[in-house]
């Protein structure tokens, strides 16, 4: 075949692909769409690693549904069964629980990022409610998953987990009776945890996604207010990189990174199984749930029994709750109606929070 | 008498008034101990009185008439009365229901058959009466752990008489039985484990009919908890000869009180029972090192199983079926050490081989788990090469990228 003949063949089937999809438009629209270039850029790839280590999820959580069984009697024999038996299934398990932990550390730090570089200020409220809603179903995925083994430790820990959500105000007992799917952590606590896990928490999460995705396109990636005056008053335009190719391959070589460590991750440390759950045994020693729930956890273990009349752990949820509300609401008092922000104040909010976050943990951890 | 003593008890025992605890708790020094003492006692909580034992009248408040021998007043009992006292409730099998349907109501027949009640029955006022092992006024119940009879303390109760070398000198028995006691597997078992049903001295002596058990039985004694031991000893070829030693059976190799750990140092070597009779070249002398070397051997090899199945799961490999497998291992190694009794090779033999087996192939599966350790380990440096060369790839192709474009 004549290298013109195949010119005009590609070239046809580019074609047929235009009429059906509008292809030329989509390119168009990427090859316009910019990312602005400061000493901060390097933040932006947290949310792309974040979504990488969601995918990472996905892929294993399908593999492992192939052999997990989420009765009492057979998950734990299941999932050992995968870590034994199942070519790869240790890795894949491995993979699966540590990007788990990966992903909602990645979407901390995104987080903790966007506060930082003051990114969720106007217009960018809602990307940041929606944000945050993805991180509370990154939790829930992280609570929900972690009983699945049926192991002692995470049998245990769900049953104070669940003990805790009793104390929320009047709904409290129902709430824990719905967790549990009875007055104690059993089967059907696995099962319904099973199903939130694989069915309602990923269809959660994939509507929250596409919301959260289409307004970040429709806002565009959010520039530091500081950047923003400096070159307001130098009176030069902001540099920019193309989102395609530049910005796409520095996400990419972030997301081979990403995999880099979770590969050596799962290969030298694979997860642990540990010993079947005897819901008749007392609880181990030293208790305790995923890093990311032991500063709450640790908080409650330090409140007093009563606290001005009330139940410690009463005052405690609702302080968490509090806590979160004002956390959410961020944009709201962080922001100023003419897109300003008050700067010092979320600053020095998020520096507290974080301070917070991990000294509660690392004292729950070493405690 | 009997009915008379128990229409007197149950009028004692009727809820209400007790002058002499009213009395004697306000007393001062020896005369109020007594009533304090009693205020903790099982006797009271059950509603008895000072009466039930010491008579009178607990409805009076003038002494006179309470503590008057027309009033059936008996004051302290004799020594030699007490076991017959106490017995008028206690072997009385309708009293007790009340009280506790399956309390047994033998002790003092029993007690009869005792060397204490033997030698009390002959006048020997020394020997130990129910008080002296109970308590006299604060006596709780066996399962109490402040009772002197509890597991735990029962062996200090018997030593505050038999550790007593001039109370016990007329009797011309040891009294390094205590001190024996506290060095052995026993007391260990008991002290340190907690196991309350490790035995103490009642366990082999009996506790209300106690007396040492005749050489004849020493195997029977400990066979009752070592069943396994006691019937390969039975068709062993010591027990003939170990019967007929003054020592009793058991006792030729184990010691009685001071029954220590058994090791199988004790089967070969220079500290080892078996060569205190046997030439190490006689028949006897190359059974036992054979019974020896086969125990080590499985012992080491179980050791070499838990080590690299230690270090497999300790490098996070999923070694869980291995590990709770060696559990049988062990048992194996426990019933071979059992059947040292027999004094046989080839009853040994078979545990012994049944063990080497399960070891060897938990030692296999460590290997295994270690041998696909490294598999991973070499995997992952392949794909973390790889990742890196894509990522020096993606670099350098937006390097390229960028130089066309300026």
């Amino acid at each position: 075949m004549l290298p013109t003949q195949r010119g005009s063949r590609a070239k046809a089937v580019l074609a047929w692909l235009e009429e059906r999809t509008a292809w030329d438009s989509i390119r168009e629209f990427v090859s316009h769409k910019a990312v602005p270039v400061h000493s901060g850029t390097i933040w932006y790839a947290f949310g792309g690693v974040t979504l990488f280590l969601f995918f990472i999820q996905v892929v294993t959580g399908i593999l492992l549904l192939v052999y997990y069984r989420p009765t009492p009697n057979d998950a734990y024999e299941s999932v050992q069964f995968i870590m034994t038996r199942v070519a790869f299934g240790w890795l894949i398990r491995s993979i699966h629980s540590w990007s788990a932990n990966l992903m909602i550390l990645a979407a901390f730090v995104h987080m903790f990022s966007v506060v930082f570089l003051h990114a969720y200020r106007r217009p960018r409220e809602l990307v940041w409610f929606s944000g945050v809603g993805l991180l509370a179903l990154a939790l829930a995925f992280g609570f929900s998953g972690y009983l699945l083994p049926w192991n002692t430790i995470s049998y245990f820990a769900t049953k104070v987990g669940t003990d805790m959500a009793t104390f929320v105000p009047w709904i409290g007992p129902a709430l824990g009776r719905y967790l549990r799917g009875g007055n104690a952590v059993g089967g059907a606590t696995l099962t319904r945890f099973f199903g939130f896990h694989v069915a309602v928490l990923p269809a959660l999460t994939a509507l929250l996604l596409l919301v959260h995705l289409g307004l970040v396109q429709k806002f565009g990636i959010s520039t530091p207010p500081w950047v923003q005056e400096r070159f307001r008053r130098s009176g030069t335009e902001i540099p920019q990189m193309p989102f395609f190719p530049d910005f796409f391959l520095h996400e990419l070589m972030a997301w081979y990174g990403a995999l880099a460590v979770l590969g050596a991750l799962a290969a030298l440390f694979p997860w642990e199984l540990g010993e079947k759950a005897n819901p008749f045994a007392s609880a181990p020693a030293g208790i305790r749930p995923e890093w990311y729930f032991l500063a709450p956890f640790y908080t409650l273990k330090l409140i007093p029994g009563h606290i001005f009349g009330l139940e410690g752990e009463l005052v405690g949820v609702l302080g968490f709750g509090l806590l979160a509300l004002w956390w959410v609401t961020l944009p709201l008092w962080g922001g100023r109606p003419d897109g300003s922000v008050r700067m010092k104040l979320v600053t020095g909010a998020g520096v507290a929070l974080l301070a917070y976050l991990a000294t509660f943990a690392l004292l729950g951890y070493l405690r | 008498m009997r009915r008379a003593f128990l229409f007197l008890l149950a009028a004692a025992t009727l809820p209400g008034k007790d002058s002499c605890l009213d009395c004697h708790s306000q007393l001062p020094g020896d005369l109020q101990k007594p009533a304090l003492a009693f205020r903790d006692s099982v006797h009271l909580r059950n509603q008895f009185t000072c009466a039930s034992c010491h008579g009178g009248d607990p409805n009076s408040d003038d002494p006179q008439v309470a503590m008057s021998r027309t009033r059936g007043f008996v004051g302290v009992p004799a020594r030699t009365a007490i076991p017959k006292l106490c017995a008028q409730c206690h072997s009385n099998p309708d009293f007790m229901r009340k009280y506790n349907p399956s309390e047994r109501v033998d002790q003092y027949a029993e007690y009869a058959t005792s060397v204490h009640g033997q030698r009390l029955s002959r006048g020997d006022t020394k020997v130990a009466v129910c008080v002296d092992c109970h308590g006299v006024h604060n006596i709780v119940p066996v399962r109490d752990p402040t009772s002197p009879v509890y597991p735990l303390n029962l062996p200090k109760t018997c030593a505050h008489c038999h550790a007593q070398a001039a109370y016990m000198a007329p009797y011309k028995i040891a009294t390094d039985q205590y001190a024996n006691y506290l060095k052995s597997v026993h007391w260990e078992e008991l002290s340190q484990r907690g196991d309350l049903s490790a035995p103490n001295c009642a366990t082999c002596h009996g506790n209300h009919g106690a007396r040492p058990p005749a050489v004849s039985s020493v195997a029977a004694v400990c066979g009752t908890c070592h069943v396994f031991e006691a019937q390969l000893f039975e068709k062993s070829p010591h027990q003939p000869v170990f019967s007929s030693l003054p020592t009793g059976a058991c006792v030729v190799c184990h010691s009685n009180h001071a029954i220590l750990k058994a090791t199988d140092r004790m089967l070969s070597g220079r500290d080892a029972i078996c060569s205190q009779c046997h030439e190490p070249d006689s028949a006897g002398g190359e059974t036992a090192a054979k019974m020896a070397a086969m125990i080590g051997s499985l012992q080491k090899k179980i050791e070499a199983a838990d080590a690299i199945l230690g270090r497999a799961r300790d490098s996070g490999m999923e070694v869980s079926d291995a590990i709770e497998r060696q559990t049988d291992a062990r048992q194996s190694l426990v019933k071979a050490r059992a059947n040292v009794h027999a004094f046989a090779v080839p009853v040994i033999s078979q545990p012994i081989q049944a063990g080497l087996a399960i070891a060897a192939e938990d030692y296999r599966a460590g290997e295994n788990a270690l041998h696909e350790r490294n598999v991973r380990r070499k995997g992952l440096a392949i794909s973390l090469i790889t990742i890196l060369i894509a990522m020096a790839g993606l670099w350098l192709t937006l390097q390229w990228i960028r130089s066309r474009r300026s």
